[in-house]
């Protein structure tokens, strides 16, 4: 339990920076801390105490392994957690060339 | 048909990959590609409309594994229902694209995106398992985040920044929901996590929903969660703002809200309560806030929020004349939003200017973008015969039948208020005196106003027989909703 808890704390660390930072490159940070929050919640929900590698092997009886699914699911998210990351940067870089500023405070021109 | 299932996803991905390498030799054969696509998914889509037998689940296993342990597409009611409005809306906006988009550069990369986009939506409403779920949406998110950024002006880039920081943050939601249901069954199918949902786990299933009401609430732009929407529609290319509010908040956010809640989880008072209650007040505050703007699209993009309000009202009360309205009301808004931010986009591409202030007078300039944005306003606004006056009723009917009056009076209020904010809209944009620098304008090329007119028929049309889209188009998917926790039965038995 304890383990799974420290994943939503990590969460919510992430969410605190989203919220709260006013510097674009430590949002994207905090969305990144997000998404490894939820990467490493889907691995520990797969871990079996004293599992070993999903591989069936000859001569090997009553094997106990760890769930292989969280893990193809991680590695699906990671690569869209990478496709988002390259997003966010690559904006983030397009609004310094413009605004020549990572405050959010002074990227306002839109209001209403 | 089961075959047909899977292009809905393959021919736009197909399309996307294909379109850089064609447009290499000409920008002619990019448009062709696209608008051949989007075609053909039309067709594929109304096709589908005829060969299913009322009321069969049909579902499609991807690579030939069975349903639990593989992947599969599942198309009932509902699906079939969300995927007309989609690639109706999509192929329309690409027709409209072929003169619009001239004025960008870019033209082959923005129908990589939007192909891109309308794969995603078709995955998400196709499928039948959690996983590929997030995974379609996030496909067609990051494609729409790139589309909002298109212009790459000082004011589209920070849209979109916004629109791309809440969209990750409720995608994460939606992922660590998947986790938790994952942990509690063992299954990331849709229909089998149904059925092997704990019986006793009320707080998991509590924080399941809320992390699911939160991640697409954000995407489906509910009041609290709404934020984002009037920066990031307005700065899109004008055929993308009218995907985005006509298509795409419903295909992430309400089609997931309603499929999870209603067919995985189980709708209880207290959620059909919390929903009706979201609704309400993205209502009022959407036509609220829509009242003061004097930038078109910002307007119209305040406007989305309140008819998602509608939506969202119609399907949480829970009855089957409510589902009924609010899915009616989802096809008719995916209509006359449309049309209206393509009036914008033609408005835009004529006189270059989005403020209300400086129009004035173009009807006699702009004859089709006039009548168009006429019938489009009159349907929003919900005025006797056009298609949105039938849908709202039948939710303020439905409040009625079930005892909500505070909400059928709130759904009146915003009518009105609707009413009021297109009455300013038509007074300066078509009406009055023509400003000086507008004599020598005219209106926009054929295929922008083909788009237009379809629109704009198909909201008069479905208004006079309304009887028929009712029984016809809507009814299968309300009939899919109500199914309930049956869906789990019928698309793991097969039929």
């Amino acid at each position: 339990m304890f383990v799974y808890l420290s994943c939503v704390v990590l969460l919510l660390i992430g969410l605190y920076c989203v919220a709260v930072k006013k510097n674009l490159v430590k949002i994207i940070i905090g969305v990144a801390i997000m998404e490894y929050a939820v990467n490493l919640f889907l691995v520990v929900l797969g871990y079996r105490h004293g599992g070993t590698a999903p591989i069936i092997q000859a001569g090997l009886k009553d094997p106990l392994f760890v769930d292989p699914l969280p893990q193809a699911l991680v590695l699906t998210a990671i690569v869209i957690g990478l496709a988002t990351t390259a997003m966010m940067v690559a904006i983030a870089m397009r609004i310094y060339d413009r605004y020549g500023t990572f405050d959010v405070t002074k990227i306002r021109k839109l209001k209403g | 048909m089961m075959n047909l299932l899977p292009t809905f996803v393959a021919a736009p991905l197909g399309a996307a990959f294909l379109m850089l390498l064609v447009s290499r030799i000409s920008r002619k054969l990019a448009d062709l590609l696209g608008n051949l696509c989007t075609f053909y998914l039309l067709a594929a889509a109304v096709a589908l409309y005829f060969l299913r037998a009322p009321f069969q689940v049909v579902t499609y296993q991807m690579g030939g594994w069975a349903a639990p342990i593989g992947i599969n597409l599942v198309l009932d009611g509902l699906s079939q229902f969300l995927l007309l409005t989609v690639n109706l809306i999509a192929f329309l906006a690409t027709l409209y694209s072929i003169s619009y988009m001239e004025r960008y550069t870019a033209k082959d990369k923005y129908y990589t995106l939007f192909m891109l986009m309308v794969a995603g939506m078709n995955g998400v409403v196709l499928t039948g398992d959690f996983f590929n779920l997030y995974v379609f949406l996030e496909i067609a998110a990051v494609a729409s985040y790139a589309l909002v950024a298109f212009g790459t002006e000082a004011e589209e880039l920070e849209a979109s920044f916004k629109y791309l920081i809440l969209g990750t943050v409720a995608s994460t939601f939606i992922l660590f929901a998947i986790a938790v249901i994952y942990g509690l069954t063992g299954t990331l199918n849709m229909a089998d996590a149904a059925l092997a949902f704990p019986q006793g786990a009320a707080v998991a299933r509590a924080f399941i929903i809320t992390l699911f009401i939160m991640g697409f609430g954000m995407k489906s732009a509910m009041v609290p969660f709404h934020a984002w929407l009037p920066d990031a529609h307005p700065s899109a290319p004008a055929p993308i703002s009218a995907m985005l509010s006509g298509v795409l908040i419903k295909a992430l956010g309400v089609y997931a809200v309603v499929r999870i809640l209603y067919n995985v989880l189980g709708m209880t008072p207290q959620l059909s309560y919390m929903l009706m209650v979201l609704g309400a007040v993205s209502m009022l505050v959407g036509v609220l806030l829509a009242i003061g703007q004097w930038d078109l699209k910002r307007l119209l993009a305040y406007h989305s929020i309140s008819q998602i309000g509608y939506v969202i009202l119609g399907i949480g009360l829970a009855t089957p004349l409510g589902i009924m309205g609010g899915l009616f009301h989802l096809f008719n808004h995916a209509l006359f939003k449309s049309l209206l931010f393509l009036n914008a986009g033609a408005i835009e591409y004529t006189i270059g200017t989005r403020d209300l202030k400086q129009m004035g007078g173009l009807s006699r300039k702009m004859p089709v973008t006039a009548a168009t944005s006429l019938f489009a306003s009159m349907s929003i606004a919900g005025i006797p015969p056009f298609n949105g006056f039938w849908s709202k009723l039948f939710i303020i009917i439905a409040c009625v039948q079930a005892g909500r009056l505070w909400f059928a009076l709130a759904a009146v209020i915003g009518s009105l208020l609707t009413l009021a904010s297109f009455l300013k809209f038509q007074k300066y944009a078509f009406f009055e005196k023509i400003k000086q620098g507008f004599e020598g304008i005219k209106d926009v090329p054929l295929a922008m106003a083909f788009s237009m007119l379809a629109l704009a028929l198909l909201c008069l049309g479905i208004g006079i027989a309304y009887p028929y889209a009712a029984e016809y188009l809507v009814n299968p998917a309300v009939v899919a909703v109500g199914r309930g926790l049956g869906y789990s039965k019928t698309v793991l038995g097969g039929f």
